[in-house]
């Protein structure tokens, strides 16, 4: 091909700069939305309940993602030292994944039920209490902030805007299922369960009088990973 | 066939060029890139001495984190590119910028505006947690609309060129100024909770959201701080070693095959994870292939140097230039390599990636910055020649310095904790706990921070310098020259 006609004609240029620099993201990006293999088929992913979203949307604010993984490899070891490998069915209502590339601290696909929720608090609000050696900030700010999650159903509704199947019935009860979740006895853990099944009911913060950050972020923490139980899953399921 | 470089054949005739904007996108970058270069050190600090995070919400290690890495590629990048870019499409086009001024005053302000709301944003919380597409719905529109006036202006600006051809600078900038746009419209599209609200949901999830964030990112480097630093490459080398580019028809191949398979490079990022093998396949066998174009800009440009290699002794200016493409070279090896899966198996999630980023973005990124920042000062304030050279070559120094420590630190470091973290003893069980593994992480932690620490002082020796140049001073020194030291000597006392 002659280049001297793509130099001297500017919208010809920007055209095939265009094509060139579209194709590979097109090959790489749309089998996954079309080829159904993609997504592993396995029981119990489901959409987050309203207290958990709000912790995922602390972690995310507050940039956990830049230091902790979410995502286990196939190794001996990472499947030793954090369990079973990530598979990308635990993912799919994750907007925005939240898998990372840096483990300045370690992997937390997984680390829901490993601690209990005053050793997350405790380790939240000074981290070097607990482990001496960490590098990790402390967030004791966490613990005096009430959450501000009044808009939850807008949050679920745009999340179903873009594929996450929350129900009518989830959506109506957004507000009360954060309370629900957090401040389990006086509630209605029942009506939670049976919309959230497997979700972790409890006073988090350790503080039963309001609904803190603290609660929505180790609510999030303590669920990870813990939706798929694997000694149900067939090794053919994963297959891909 | 040798494309003449620009300038050197061009008619004497005058063109009244707008350099107004381009001397408020040098301060601009200048500005941010001392910004960036501070907030990484205090972030490095950080890790090492966690107390320095302060109890405060705004200013801890993951609010920062994003400042710095905004604040450095697209402040500190982003102004050097508008400024180069604006300097040299003028300049080979023989034309001023189209749109005139108050258009190129827009796209100035505007991006330092989409600067501040990104910024101001992190240290709030508001985030949309993609690496190096931080900023929320709103700060993402507002760039959208800078970017489309840029792109119009540019190409605008090579519509009424008048020079037959496009010089192959422009082809790089184009690329880079096109391709950005796609990245940041495919990644960014999210569905607001509300209009008077920051927060917003991306429309991709899980594993196509993954794929999706590292097309972007990978390309971010791909396209800005890699083609739009060709394009400054392509213009600066060639003015400042006054040789035409080594080979146009190197250039021609390693502008299509470079931008062809960079887009592809992606999923090297997220092997081994839940994103299907075949697409970790992909990204691995381009990314290699990738090598390729990016050594064959490499070689155009350190080979622009033939003839001319005498002055990288008395030409402190030209050396930091081609330093970086040395760098660059070297970086884009590391690249594949760190691509590969099993080497990437160890690699990934250390420091080693982190090294990898600086190796480029501090060697290549910033040194041909500083670079172009050189060459311009002068001829945008009109002054003689710069300053000092002297400080120029301190800085050259001191920043390469910085580097090695930074990047020689973090080889040891992430290596060293991919290895801890697979070590088994003789009984079967996991050697170190991964808080052993941290622990170990402090001394290259330390080293690190004072490889900053270098770097941000010789970045301040280049605004002392700049500074004093901008005003007129000229620092009274001896003129380094080939010139063989006995005549001298023999003339003295």
């Amino acid at each position: 091909m002659n280049h001297r006609i793509l130099e001297r004609n500017v919208i010809l240029l920007a055209v095939a700069i265009l094509l060139t620099v579209a194709i590979g993201g097109l090959v790489q990006l749309v089998p996954l939305y079309t080829m159904e293999v993609t997504i592993e088929e396995v029981e119990g992913v489901r959409p987050y309940t309203p207290l958990e979203l709000a912790g995922r949307n602390i972690y995310v604010r507050e940039g956990c993602y830049l230091c902790h993984s979410q995502q286990i490899r196939p190794f001996r070891d990472e499947v030793e030292r954090y369990g079973h490998y990530s598979l990308a069915a635990e993912s799919m209502y994750d907007h925005p994944f939240q898998w990372g590339s840096k483990r300045t601290g370690p992997d937390l696909a997984r680390v829901g039920g490993k601690y209990s929720n005053e050793w997350h608090v405790a380790h939240l609000i000074a981290p070097r209490s607990l482990v001496p050696e960490t590098v990790m900030p402390a967030y004791p700010f966490l613990a005096e902030k009430e959450l501000k999650f009044d808009d939850a159903a807008d949050h679920l509704r745009t999340l179903r805007m873009v594929g996450v199947p929350y129900t009518d019935e989830q959506i109506e009860n957004a507000l009360d299922d954060i309370a629900n979740q957090a401040n389990g006895e006086e509630f209605d853990p029942d009506a939670l369960l049976e919309r959230y099944p497997k979700a972790v009911i409890g006073d988090f913060d350790g503080d039963p009088e309001r609904v803190t950050e603290m609660d929505a972020l180790v609510a999030y923490l303590q669920m990870l990973g813990t939706l798929v139980d694997f000694t149900a899953v067939q090794p053919e399921q994963l297959y891909r | 066939m040798a494309q003449a470089a620009p300038g050197i054949s061009g008619g004497a005739e005058a063109v009244a060029y707008n350099d107004e904007v381009v001397r408020k996108f040098v301060i601009a970058a200048t500005f941010w890139g001392v910004v960036g270069f501070l907030v990484g050190v205090i972030i490095a600090l950080q890790l090492a001495y966690p107390v320095l995070n302060p109890p405060l919400e705004w200013f801890t290690f993951g609010r920062l984190r994003p400042v710095h890495t905004s604040a450095v590629i697209f402040a500190f990048g982003g102004n050097i590119l508008f400024a180069t870019s604006f300097y040299s499409v003028q300049r080979t086009c023989r034309t001023t910028l189209f749109g005139g001024p108050g258009v190129a005053n827009f796209i100035f302000w505007g991006y330092q505006a989409f600067i501040v709301l990104a910024a101001s944003g992190y240290v709030l919380g508001v985030t949309q947690s993609k690496e190096y597409a931080e900023p929320e719905w709103y700060v993402d529109l507002w760039l959208t609309v800078v970017w489309v006036v840029y792109l119009v202006v540019f190409a605008g600006t090579l519509m009424k060129r008048r020079e037959p051809h496009i010089y192959v600078s422009n082809w790089f900038f184009l690329s880079f100024i096109v391709t950005i746009a796609m990245l940041h419209l495919g990644n960014n599209a999210a569905v607001p909770v509300s209009f008077l609200g920051t927060k917003s949901y991306v429309v991709w999830a899980g594993v196509q959201d993954a794929m999706t964030q590292w097309w972007y990112a990978h390309n971010a480097v791909g396209f800005f701080l890699t083609a739009g630093f060709l394009g400054l490459m392509y213009y600066f080398i060639p003015k400042q070693a006054e040789r035409p580019i080594y080979s146009y028809r190197l250039s021609v191949v390693h502008f299509w095959t470079l931008i062809f398979l960079y887009i592809w490079a992606g999923p090297h990022h997220l092997h081994y994870t839940a994103l299907p093998d075949w697409a970790q396949t992909l990204g691995m066998t381009f990314s290699v292939m990738l090598w390729m174009p990016s050594w064959g800009g490499m070689i155009n440009g350190i080979m622009t140097l033939s003839g001319a290699w005498h002055k990288l002794r008395t030409d402190p200016v030209l050396r930091f230039m081609v330093a970086s493409v040395g760098f660059y070279g070297m970086s884009t090896f590391e690249g594949p390599v760190m691509s590969i899966k099993a080497v990437n198996s160890l690699s990934h999630y250390t420091d080693w990636t982190i090294g990898h980023v600086h190796s480029g973005a501090l060697g290549w990124v910033a040194l041909i910055s500083f670079g172009a920042l050189y060459f311009l000062v002068p001829r945008l304030w009109n002054r003689e020649r710069l300053y000092s050279l002297k400080l120029v070559s301190y800085h050259f120094w001191i920043s390469t310095v910085g580097i090695v420590l930074y990047i020689a630190a973090m080889w040891i470091s992430g290596i060293m904790q991919g290895l801890m973290w697979r070590s088994y003893d003789e009984l079967g069980f996991l050697q170190y706990s991964f808080i052993e593994t941290v622990e170990a992480m402090f001394p290259y932690y330390l080293i690190r921070s004072l490889g900053g620490i270098l770097f941000l002082l010789g970045s301040l020796i280049m605004v002392y310098n700049l500074w004093k140049t901008a005003k007129g001073e000229l620092r009274d020194e001896a003129v380094v020259t080939d010139a063989p030291r006995v005549a001298t000597a023999a003339a003295g006392e």
